[in-house]
C-alpha cells in the first residue's frame, strides 16, 4: 500500500510538472507578453520600447529558464533599468537586491504578483478557493445522495414505470449544460419580471421581489442565495451519476448472487440494501470522484452567471485580463485537485471492492 | 405445515407446463411434466442442455424471471400448491423449506459480503435468530461441510476461497435452515473430478443426516447413479422416462434413454472395436418441435403415421417400481438386441516420433502484495516434462485444473516460450521460438482445437471465410478459387454440408461450431493437433460424434493428437497413451491399459475412483481426496502429491516430505513418479471392477 501511494504520488508530481509547463508556455507566448507590456506599461509604447520592457521585466531569455524561475529552481532575474533602479523577481523595485533571496518561485511559496488583484497570487487564490469550496460542498451534499437514490431506485426494477420516469429526468438533466439550466433557473425563479416570482409576489406569498436570489456571495451563504447556483451545477451531475448508478444497479440485479439471495428468502428491500447496494456503488464511486474536477469546470460558468467571487470567477478574470501569474496559479490548483481526487478514487475503489488488487 | 402427513410426497409436480413469452412468440419450455419426490428420496433429473431441467427446478422455486410463466399444472410442496402462492408466503418457504445449490459457486456468492454474513442471514430471516447465535450456527455448519478452520472461512470473502470451498459454502448456506427439499442444479459441473467426488459424498451424507429430499439436476448419468435413487430423463421439454435408477439404467424402456447410454464412453467401449454410437440429427428448437413424439425424427424405432400422429402420453411400465415411459412402442421393441451396424474400424498404425520434449520447464514470476508490492514469487507451471509422441498416435494429457496442462499446450504452440528444456518437432528445435517468429510450415503443422467452440469463432465472419482466412495464413494455394475448393473439401472432411460455408457462426449448434474449429485446425494439413478439452462443452450425444470425427480424420491424415482432458471416460475410450499430470509434474505415463489398471500412481488411483460411471455393473473403490490442490505458487516440499496421498505412510523415513520422487520405469515402459516400492505398487488393487454380465 505505501509503495503504491508513493508511486502514484511520484506520477502525480511528474504530471503536475508537465501540465504547468504547458500552461506556462502557452501563457508566455510572445503576443501575450506584448499585450502584458502594453497594459502594464503604456498602450502607446513603440515596438522597441515593448521589447525592452519585456526584457527589463524578466520576460526575456528562454522559456525554460523563465519556467525554472517561476518554479524556484533557477535564480530569479535581476535587471537595472535606464534610470539605474535595480529590479528583480525576488524583491520590490528600489529595495536592496543583496537582502533578497536568490530563488523565489512556487516551491518557495512565492506564486508571483497578480496584476488583476494588485496583490500576491497565493493569498488571493486561497480566499477564492475557500469561497468555491463552500459552493462545491453544497453541490456534493445535494448531488451525490440524490443521484445515488435516483440511480438505485430506477435500476432496481429495470423497465418499470418508476425507472422510465427517473431515467427520462436524468437524461434530460445531464443533456442540459450549465449555461442553459442556469439561465432557465434564473429566468424562472429569480427574475422580478418573468417566471414564478412576479406571480408569487402578486399573491403575497413572498416578501421580496424574487423567490430566490439571482446573485450569491461567499459572505452571505443562505438557502435563498445558494439554491440556484448549487442546483445549476448539481443538476448536470445528478443526471450523469444517476445514469451510471442505474447501469451498474441493473447489472448487479441480474447477477446470480442476487438470485441466490432472493431464493434464500431475503425480502426485496433487503436484497437491494444488503446485497446489491455495495456492489452497485463500486462503478459510480469512480464517476463521483471524477466529478470533482468536473465541478471546477462547472463553477467557471456558474460563478460568472451568479457573480459569485470564487475560483471560477477568478479564472475568468485572470484569462480576460491577461494575468499570467494568476492563470498559472489557477492551473496549479486545478492540476492538484484532479490528481488528488484520482488518487483518492483509486484507493477507495480497493476498499469498496474486496476482489481488486492494484498492481 | 402441521396438516402434512410425512407418508405423502414432499414434492408433487403434476402436468406442469411452463412457457417463456418473447415479443415474437410463446416458447414452451416444459410440457406436461410430472414427477413425485417422497421424503428422503433423491430424484435425478437428467437430459441435455435445453431440455428444460433447470426450468423445472426454477419453477419449483417460482423464479422464472419476467418472461417465464407457469401455463398449466400444479407444483405441490407438502400438499400446498406453490403455483398459486403469494410473494410473502413464497419468501417464507424459500431458503427455509426449499433451498437451492447452484452450478457456479463463485457467481452465486455475493462478492462484497463476508461468508459469515451471507450464511448467518438465513436463520436471521427465517427464525428470527440473533446475530451472534446465527454466526455460531454458521460456524457449526461450516464445520459440518468439512471445511478446515471455520473461523477464518467465516471472515473471508468468496474470492479468497477455492472453487470447491465455495461450493461447500453454497451447500452450507442451503443447509442453514435445515430444509425439507434441496434442489441441486448441476452442483459439480464447474469443479474438478476429485473435488466433485468430495462434494457428492458430502451431499449424500448430509441429506441422510438431516433427512432432506433432493432434486438433483445433472447431465452426467454416472453422477446421478451415485447420488439418486430415482431418475427422470428429460428430452425437449418432456419427461420421457422415469423410474428407479437401477431399473432405468438396466431396463430402459425409451429409445432416447437407450441412445444416450450408447453414446457415452463406458468401460469396455473402444474406438476401434466398439465405437460409440451418436444420436443422429439435432436437438429440436423449442418452437420447431415435431408433431407427435419429440424424439421421433432421431429415433431408430420411428414408425411413420403412428409416432407422429398425436402427442404421446406417459404410460406406466407394468411390473416396474413407478417406472413410466413416453413411448408408444415400448412393448414392441426388443430392448436386449445389440445395436445395429456398429462400424468396426481398423486400428491405426503408430509411426515414428514426431514430437519430443525433454526436461521442459516453464516458470512464471508473479508479484504478491495487494498493491503490487511484496516479494515476487515463482509459479512452476511445468516441471521437467519429458515425453515423445508418435505419428498417428493419440496421447491424452490428464489432470485437474492448475496441473499445468494448458501451460504445456501454450508452450508447444509457441504462445509462451519455455524456461528451459527442448521441444523437438520433426527434428527442429522450437522451444524458444515464439509463434510470431515460427515459419508458416511450423505454424500450420502444429494446430489447436479449443475447448469452447462458442468463443473461438469470429461472430461476424461466415464459416467459409474463416476457413479461407486460415488457408491464406498458411499460404495454401495460389488463387482464391483454389482456396475456395480446399475450404469445401475441409467442410466435407468434418462432415458439414457445403452450404454451411455461407452461414454465420450464430446459426450453428455447438457441435457444428466445433466441427468448424476442427476444419480450421486441419486446414494447413496439421501434423500435430492439440485438442484442449474439445468436447467438454458439448452435450453427450454430440460428444460421441465429434470424438469419432476427430478419430476418423486422425486415421486418414496420420495426425498426432494431443488430447487434453479431465474426462477419463473419453480418455480411456480414444487414447493410445496417457500422461497424468499433477502440479506441473508428470506423475504417471504409459499406454491406456497400463494407466487404467494397477499399479497406479496414488493420484491416478484417486482420479479413477472419483469419476462416476453410469453402469450398474461397475463397482468402484471410493477414495476421496482430502483438501484442495495446493497452489502452484506455494507447492509442498518433496513429492507434490504428498499432502493428499493416502499411501504416504507406506513410504519409510518421511521421504515424501523431503524429496521429489524419481521416475520408476516398470515393465512395458510404464512410468510412475512415486517413492512407493515395487512390492507395494504390485499389491495395488484395481479401482474399477466390472461385474460379470
Amino acid at each position: 500500500m505505501p509503495a503504491f501511494i508513493a508511486r502514484r504520488l511520484g506520477l502525480m508530481v511528474l504530471t503536475a510538472f508537465v501540465l504547468t509547463f504547458v500552461v506556462f508556455f502557452l501563457t508566455n507566448l510572445p503576443p501575450n507578453l506584448e499585450k502584458l507590456a502594453r497594459s502594464e506599461g503604456s498602450v502607446r509604447m513603440s515596438d522597441e520600447a515593448v521589447a525592452s520592457w519585456i526584457v527589463q521585466n524578466g520576460h526575456g531569455g528562454s522559456v525554460f529558464s523563465r519556467y525554472g524561475q517561476w518554479l524556484g529552481v533557477v535564480p530569479g532575474w535581476t535587471a537595472t533599468d535606464d534610470k539605474g533602479v535595480a529590479r528583480g523577481r525576488c524583491f520590490a523595485a528600489g529595495s536592496d537586491p543583496a537582502a533578497a533571496p536568490r530563488f523565489c518561485g512556487v516551491l518557495q511559496g512565492d506564486w508571483g504578483h497578480s496584476t488583476f488583484f494588485k496583490k500576491p497570487v497565493l493569498p488571493a487564490l486561497a480566499g477564492m478557493l475557500g469561497a468555491t469550496g463552500w459552493l462545491m460542498l453544497w453541490v456534493m451534499i445535494v448531488m451525490v445522495p440524490s443521484a445515488l437514490v435516483i440511480g438505485v431506485v430506477s435500476g432496481m426494477r429495470e423497465g418499470s414505470r418508476t425507472d422510465r420516469v427517473l431515467s427520462t429526468f436524468s437524461i434530460a438533466s445531464t443533456a442540459t449544460p450549465e449555461y442553459v439550466s442556469g439561465v432557465i433557473l434564473v429566468a424562472l425563479l429569480a427574475s422580478p419580471v418573468t417566471g414564478l416570482s412576479p406571480l408569487l409576489a402578486e399573491w403575497g406569498w413572498i416578501e421580496g421581489k424574487t423567490l430566490f436570489l439571482g446573485a450569491a456571495s461567499p459572505d452571505n451563504i443562505s438557502f435563498w442565495s445558494f439554491t440556484l447556483p448549487v442546483m445549476t451545477i448539481a443538476l448536470y451531475g445528478i443526471g450523469y451519476i444517476a445514469r451510471m448508478t442505474r447501469a451498474s444497479m441493473t447489472e448487479v440485479m441480474t447477477a446470480q448472487y442476487i438470485r441466490t439471495a432472493r431464493l434464500k428468502g431475503v425480502s426485496f428491500a433487503q436484497v437491494v440494501l444488503r446485497h446489491a447496494l455495495r456492489n452497485a456503488l463500486i462503478a459510480p464511486f469512480t464517476v463521483i470522484m471524477l466529478q470533482f474536477p468536473w465541478l471546477l469546470n462547472g463553477v467557471v460558468i456558474v460563478e460568472t452567471l451568479f457573480n459569485y467571487k470564487g475560483f471560477g470567477w477568478t479564472l475568468v478574470q485572470a484569462a480576460g485580463n491577461n494575468d499570467i501569474n494568476l492563470l498559472l496559479g489557477c492551473s496549479v490548483v486545478a492540476v492538484f485537485v484532479v490528481l488528488v481526487t484520482q488518487l483518492v478514487s483509486d484507493i477507495g475503489y480497493v476498499f469498496l471492492n474486496p476482489r481488486i488488487r492494484l498492481s | 405445515m402441521a396438516d402434512w402427513d410425512p407418508s405423502q410426497p414432499i414434492l408433487e409436480i403434476d402436468h406442469l407446463s411452463i412457457s417463456f413469452f418473447t415479443r415474437l412468440r410463446e416458447i414452451p419450455a416444459v410440457m406436461d411434466f410430472s414427477c413425485t419426490v417422497m421424503p428422503g428420496e433423491a430424484m435425478g433429473l437428467v437430459g441435455e442442455s435445453g431440455c428444460g431441467k433447470s426450468t423445472v427446478a426454477l419453477a419449483v422455486m417460482r423464479e422464472l424471471g419476467k418472461t417465464g410463466r407457469i401455463t398449466g399444472g400444479s407444483i405441490r410442496f407438502k400438499g400446498r400448491d406453490l403455483t398459486t402462492m403469494g410473494e410473502e408466503e413464497l419468501r417464507q418457504i424459500r431458503g427455509s423449506e426449499i433451498a437451492m445449490i447452484y452450478q457456479e459457486p463463485m457467481a452465486s456468492l455475493n462478492p462484497a459480503m463476508k461468508i459469515g454474513a451471507q450464511l448467518a442471514e438465513v436463520p436471521m430471516i427465517h427464525s428470527g435468530m440473533g446475530r451472534a447465535e446465527a454466526w455460531r450456527l454458521a460456524r457449526q455448519i461450516v464445520a459440518d461441510v468439512r471445511l478446515p478452520d471455520p473461523d477464518r472461512i467465516l471472515n473471508s470473502y468468496p474470492h479468497q476461497l477455492s472453487g470447491g470451498q465455495q461450493q461447500r459454502i453454497v451447500i452450507a448456506m442451503a443447509l442453514m435452515a435445515k430444509p425439507a427439499l434441496l434442489i441441486l442444479d448441476e452442483p459439480t459441473t464447474a469443479l474438478d473430478v476429485t473435488v466433485e467426488a468430495g462434494i457428492v459424498d458430502l451431499v449424500k451424507d448430509l441429506a441422510e443426516k438431516y433427512g432432506t429430499s433432493m432434486l438433483f439436476i445433472s447431465h452426467n448419468l454416472g453422477l446421478v447413479m451415485d447420488v439418486c435413487n430415482r431418475i427422470c430423463v428429460m428430452y425437449s421439454g418432456e419427461a420421457v422416462e422415469t423410474g428407479n435408477v437401477a431399473e432405468v439404467f438396466d431396463e430402459m424402456r425409451h429409445p432416447y434413454t437407450q441412445a444416450l447410454f450408447r453414446s457415452i464412453p463406458l468401460p469396455g467401449a473402444d474406438k476401434n472395436a466398439r465405437p460409440l454410437i451418436s444420436i443422429p440429427g439435432n436437438f429440436p428448437l423449442p418452437h420447431e418441435r415435431p408433431q407427435g413424439c419429440n424424439f421421433g425424427p432421431r429415433c431408430s424405432y420411428f414408425q411413420k403415421g403412428r409416432c407422429d400422429a398425436a402427442e404421446v402420453p406417459m404410460v406406466p411400465v407394468p411390473g416396474g417400481d413407478r417406472h413410466g415411459t413416453r413411448c408408444l412402442r415400448w412393448d414392441e421393441i426388443d430392448w436386449t438386441a445389440p445395436p445395429a451396424a456398429r462400424a468396426v474400424k481398423e486400428k491405426a498404425e503408430i509411426g515414428p516420433v514426431v514430437l519430443r520434449m525433454e526436461d521442459l520447464k516453464k516458470y512464471y514470476s508473479v508479484s504478491g502484495g495487494a498493491f503490487g508490492g511484496g516479494a515476487r514469487k515463482v509459479v512452476k507451471a511445468n516441471e521437467t516434462l519429458s515425453f515423445e509422441a508418435h505419428e498417428g498416435e493419440t496421447l491424452a494429457i490428464v489432470g485437474e485444473s492448475g496441473c499445468g496442462k494448458s501451460t504445456f499446450a501454450k508452450v508447444l504452440m509457441g504462445l509462451e516460450t519455455a524456461t528451459s528444456g527442448s521441444i523437438m518437432l520433426f527434428d527442429e528445435n522450437v522451444q524458444s521460438t515464439p509463434i510470431q517468429k515460427r515459419n508458416t510450415d511450423t505454424v500450420s503443422s502444429v494446430q489447436m482445437v479449443f475447448q469452447n467452440p462458442f468463443d473461438t469463432l469470429n461472430p461476424s465472419m461466415t464459416v467459409g471465410r474463416q476457413i479461407i482466412r486460415a488457408l491464406e495464413i498458411f499460404k495454401y494455394g495460389k488463387t482464391d478459387a483454389e482456396r475456395q475448393a480446399r475450404m469445401l473439401e475441409l467442410l466435407d472432411l468434418v462432415k458439414l454440408p457445403r452450404a454451411f460455408a455461407e452461414r454465420m457462426p450464430r446459426q450453428l449448434s455447438g457441435g457444428q461450431k466445433q466441427r468448424v474449429g476442427i476444419a480450421r485446425a486441419f486446414a494447413g494439413g496439421a501434423k500435430v493437433v492439440v485438442a484442449d478439452e474439445p468436447v467438454s462443452a458439448l452435450d453427450v450425444s454430440v460428444q460421441a460424434a465429434v470424438t469419432d470425427l476427430l478419430m476418423d480424420i486422425q486415421r486418414e491424415n496420420r495426425t498426432t493428437l494431443l488430447f487434453i482432458s479431465h474426462d477419463l471416460g473419453i480418455v480411456r475410450y480414444l487414447s493410445d497413451r496417457v500422461m497424468v499430470m499433477y502440479l506441473g509434474h508428470v506423475v504417471e505415463m504409459g499406454t491406456t491399459d497400463q494407466v487404467f489398471s494397477p499399479p497406479y500412481h496414488p493420484y491416478t488411483e484417486a482420479l479413477l475412483s472419483a469419476v462416476p460411471i453410469a453402469d450398474t455393473h461397475v463397482t468402484r473403490k471410493r477414495i476421496v481426496l482430502e483438501g484442495d490442490i495446493p497452489s502452484a505458487m506455494n507447492p509442498p516440499p518433496g513429492c507434490p502429491f504428498q499432502t493428499r496421498c493416502r499411501w504416504k505412510s507406506q513410504v519409510p523415513g518421511g521421504l515424501c516430505d523431503r524429496e521429489v520422487p524419481p521416475v520408476q520405469v516398470l515393465e512395458g515402459g510404464h512410468q510412475i513418479k512415486c517413492h512407493l516400492s515395487r512390492e507395494v505398487l504390485e499389491k495395488m488393487e484395481p479401482v474399477i471392477k466390472i461385474a460379470a454380465e
